[in-house]
């Protein structure tokens, strides 16, 4: 079976974001960028599947030429191959989940695999725009995902536990954490990488239904009252949420 | 040109969820504010108190019904929200951006042929459009986005938009009957962690880091919950040592929590943990090292021993 997975890259998460000139993108000087945490779980649970069903895991990322060092890192994973679908301009979500959708027909993978969330911009919508785009199947945020023939057994974490969830091929899964460990990339891995080529095609275009009108740093908080060093600081603190903050 | 916004509420159990008031109080605010006509759907069965929807300014709630909808089933109800907004005309939808509300939304978004915008925190009217602020980054930036599509879709973060109290208004129940439910996907079973209040629902959090020293230790971390009426959150490094349920982790990679209260015991503040609680209304740090960053955010501080501190915080809120 053909397995796809989409990955994307973006700034490591103990970054400082700072806000470009533009005012609407951020300033990219300094900023480290990674394969998204999520999408790393993805990989793992597509060659989970793979070494469990037979096929091939091929590795979708749409952005520029940088995003090839999260491509690598999937590769040293042990994803057979990849495509990077060139963009340098901002899309919404839905522009990317066309392309991508885009890509994965022309693969025909039947199961794709998302990370639940880019952590990025937090939109934790493309693996469910890009099914519905298919006409695919699809179950996000999932913590437990079984594969048998044709059909999906999946949990998917909700407020206070979970659902399980059947359907059946074709078919998008979100991955959350929780999920597996994603395996580190063995040093095999990382020289066989070196020599896999990455596909580079062109993505399809597509008009932004979002405008940012602005980017902006939120306020601020102001650091509050240290109240004491021991417990002799309690009876302050319980007034204080009682009577100034009214949250108790 | 005025729109027509159509809200949609959850239900679980055949119980309205507190989101539900929170997105119709928004919704018939912006209604008010750009002069448009707001109505409510819900997708169950016999949902319960549906006219309660009124007191929160929502005049209308239309109930797309069937025995096989009582649970999730994203293919039957992506479906049915989107028929029935097509049917009203509905131009502007909004949804609780939860564990719900992320997975439909998306989906009546392509059906619509849409633009979303997801996790809003705030709303509003720039003459007459919807300008929506939403975080990016976990937090550590906004953005303020406008949707330029016909049929637009918002997604709102919860315990952010206050319902305010509620008026004594009841809402207008329809019933319409959904016939053949497309149940290709479809919730079998639902699995609740046992009598636990969930982090994303919780508007008092008490959560424990590695200064709690051990998994045992986390007894304490309760029963402060408890106390407080609170659920019991963590962070990621004692979630990786296996103390606690990733459910609980709060943080860039865990859940993004606002509550009214968040009380960190033993927490450093990593800059991953900020990103999910730092927009919490009131935040209570205690941790004995005075530098920890948690205390550049904390309203209210002491730098002292949480096996010291807490047990005195519990009995004091005992008295
Ligand atoms: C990709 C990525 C994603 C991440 N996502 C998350 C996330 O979602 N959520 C998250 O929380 N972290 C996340 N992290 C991890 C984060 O960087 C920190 O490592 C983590 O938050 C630290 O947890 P902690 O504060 O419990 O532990 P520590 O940083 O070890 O802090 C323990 C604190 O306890 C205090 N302490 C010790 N003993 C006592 C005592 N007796 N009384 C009072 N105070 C005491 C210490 O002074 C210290 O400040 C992520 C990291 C990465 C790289
Ligand atoms: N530029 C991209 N290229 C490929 N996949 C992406 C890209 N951006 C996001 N994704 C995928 O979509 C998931 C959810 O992203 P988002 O909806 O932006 O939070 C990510 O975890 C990835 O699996």
């Amino acid at each position: 079976m053909k397995i796809a997975v989409c990955i994307s890259h973006v700034p490591d998460t103990a970054t400082n974001i700072k806000i470009g000139e533009d005012g609407k993108s951020i300033n990219p000087t300094d900023v480290t960028y990674i394969i998204n945490p999520y999408d790393e779980i993805a990989v793992e649970e597509a060659l989970k599947t793979k070494e469990k069903v037979g096929g091939e895991v091929v590795a979708i990322s749409l952005g520029t030429d940088a995003n090839k060092d999260s491509i690598r890192k999937a590769l040293a994973m042990g994803v057979d191959s990849a495509v990077l679908l060139k963009d340098e301009n901002f899309r919404d979500s839905f522009g990317l989940a066309k392309a991508l959708a885009e890509e994965i027909k022309a693969q025909e993978a039947e199961l794709v695999f998302f990370g639940k969330q880019a952590v990025d911009f937090d939109n934790s919508i493309t693996g469910q725009l890009t099914a519905e785009l298919l006409g695919y199947n699809c179950v996000s945020v999932v913590v437990d995902f079984n594969l048998d023939g044709n059909k999906i057994t999946a949990e998917r974490e909700i407020e206070g536990g979970k659902e399980v969830v059947e359907t059946t091929l074709p078919a998008v899964i979100t991955a959350q954490k929780g999920l597996n460990e994603p395996r580190y990339a063995s040093l095999k891995g990382i020289m066989a990488a070196k020599r896999k080529t990455i596909e580079e095609k062109e993505a399809v275009s597509s008009e932004s239904k979002i405008e940012i009108l602005q980017m902006k740093k939120p306020q601020g908080k102001q650091a509050g009252k240290i109240l004491g060093s021991d417990a002799s600081a309690v009876p302050e603190l319980v007034r204080l949420l009682k009577e100034e903050a009214k949250v108790i | 040109m005025a729109d027509k916004i159509l809200v949609v509420l959850e239900q679980r159990d055949s119980q309205l969820k507190k989101i539900s008031f929170e997105v119709a109080k928004a919704g018939s605010d912006i209604a008010k504010s750009t002069g448009s006509e707001v109505q409510a759907v819900i997708v169950g069965n016999e949902v319960a108190d549906l006219n309660k929807i009124g007191n929160y300014g929502v005049k209308k709630v239309t109930v797309l019904k069937n025995s096989e909808l009582v649970d999730y089933s994203p293919s039957a109800y992506s479906k049915a929200v989107a028929d029935f907004a097509n049917e009203v005309g509905a131009n502007v939808l909004f949804f609780g951006n939860t564990a719900l509300g992320k997975d439909l939304a998306p989906r009546v978004a392509v059906k619509l042929d849409a633009g979303i915008a997801m996790d809003c925190v705030e709303l509003n009217n720039t003459d007459g459009n919807i300008v929506a602020t939403r975080p990016i980054y976990a937090g550590k930036a906004l953005i303020d986005v406008q949707i330029n599509s016909d049929k637009k879709v918002f997604t709102l973060r919860p315990n952010v938009f206050n319902p305010g109290d509620p008026s004594t208004e009841d809402a207008e129940i329809v019933e319409k009957n959904i016939d053949s439910p497309d149940l290709s996907t479809k919730v079998i079973e639902t699995k609740k962690a046992e009598g636990k209040l969930d982090v994303a629902e919780a508007s008092i959090i008490v959560s424990g880091g590695r200064g709690m020293k051990e998994a045992d230790n986390f007894k304490l971390v309760e029963e402060l919950a408890d106390v407080l009426g609170a659920a019991v959150g963590a962070s990621r490094a004692v979630v990786d040592a296996g103390w606690r349920p990733h459910a609980e982790q709060v943080g860039q990679t865990g859940k993004t929590v606002s509550p009214n209260l968040y009380v960190a015991l033993g927490i450093s503040g990593a800059i991953q943990h900020l990103a999910g609680m730092r927009s919490s209304k009131y935040i209570v740090a205690i941790n004995k090292d005075p530098d920890a960053p948690i205390f550049q955010v904390a309203d209210y501080g002491i730098t002292g021993d949480v096996f010291e501190v807490v047990p005195a915080l519990i009995e004091e809120l005992k008295k």
